[in-house]
């Protein structure tokens, strides 16, 4: 597995259309549990994104990585702004200097991003966070034999285990044991991002 | 003479409005600056709108963070990794705590001093 400066961009222009694709559907997770407004603002911040990543040349990954993190920074304006802004940004300074990424680096990537997102939001696994996604599909890469359909189907496994979760982090927190029953909203986002991934992978060979 | 600047932050802008007109009713030598609201103004934060109220706040004595509810604290931790200062974010509620700042800064202490004392009165 290898990744170009071309499918890093791809990458995040197909989380892009993920995302305005599922929008309403990102919303309507985060209107029981949240304040209802995840697909709205994802949406915004991945639409700038695309926008950006089209504007320049980029000649490393690391800077198309820390321009999305910039972006999303920026322009999500909910709680996925810093955890997503943190986590793009911790991949980048993983992979500074890199045109190329292999798949060892590109999983150490990975993991300072999942450790970046844990300590930013203090959250650990099970509490029903997009560190449930994260932490899956980092474990997967470690493993080794990444393909991209296994990569879908782990991300789609531990959203879907978010679902019997209670929260107890994030606004979902407030809700207690009535957060039961719902997908995480940052896990089902999260997942895009992973699908997204995988297309990229598919497409190469 | 220099106070220890106060950064409100809240999801609704006009919950940091109102809340400095509180303050300012009372503490009017300390300064003390407003990051409420999305870039669009709707609700939520924004990390550009927190760097900014700390650069104003900041006359070198320090400034201290009040958020509103998580999410704020998160970008208001990005935030203070960003810019330059000694800048602390006060876990106290955000009218009260803020309140006890203003006063404790009003009377010339230092940042350490002023969080010490919200901390001990929350």
């Amino acid at each position: 597995m290898e990744f170009n400066v071309a499918d890093m961009i791809e990458w995040f222009n197909k989380a892009n259309e993920k995302i305005q694709e599922n929008k309403a559907y990102l919303t309507s997770l985060d209107q029981p549990i949240g304040d209802g407004d995840h697909g709205i603002n994802m949406a915004r911040g991945f639409q700038e994104v695309a926008g950006k990543l089209s504007e320049n040349d980029y000649t490393d990954i690391s800077a198309i990585l820390k321009e999305v993190a910039m972006t999303l920074l920026a322009k999500v304006g909910g709680a996925s702004g810093p955890l997503y802004g943190t986590v793009f940004l911790k991949m980048s300074m993983t992979l500074k200097g890199r045109d190329v990424v292999d798949g060892t680096a590109f999983t150490k990537g990975l993991e300072d991003a999942l450790a970046g997102v844990k300590q930013r939001g203090k959250a650990e696994t099970g509490e029903k966070t997009l560190v449930d996604v994260w932490q899956a599909v980092v474990e997967y890469f470690q493993a080794g034999n990444i393909t991209a359909d296994g990569l879908v189907e782990v991300a789609a496994r531990a959203k879907e285990r978010t679902k019997d979760m209670v929260a107890t982090k994030g606004r979902a927190a407030y809700f207690k044991e009535k957060s039961k029953g719902h997908i995480d909203p940052g896990s089902a986002s999260s997942y895009l991002v992973f699908e997204a991934l995988a297309d990229v992978m598919k497409e190469k060979h | 003479m220099e106070y220890v600047g106060i950064v409100l932050i809240s999801h609704s802008s006009k919950i940091v409005e109102g809340l400095k007109e509180l303050i300012q009713q009372v503490i009017t030598d300390v300064p003390i600056e407003i990051a409420g609201g999305t870039d669009q103004n709707e609700i939520g934060t924004s990390i550009e709108k927190i760097i900014s109220a700390i650069d104003a706040a900041d006359q070198g004595k320090g400034v201290t963070v009040f958020y509103d509810l998580g999410s704020a604290k998160m970008n208001a931790e990005m935030a203070i990794e960003m810019v330059d200062g000694n800048v602390r974010v006060v876990e106290a509620p955000l009218i009260e705590g803020a309140y006890v700042a203003a006063v404790e800064s009003n009377m010339g202490k230092n940042l350490t001093e002023v969080c010490e004392a919200v901390e001990k009165e929350f």
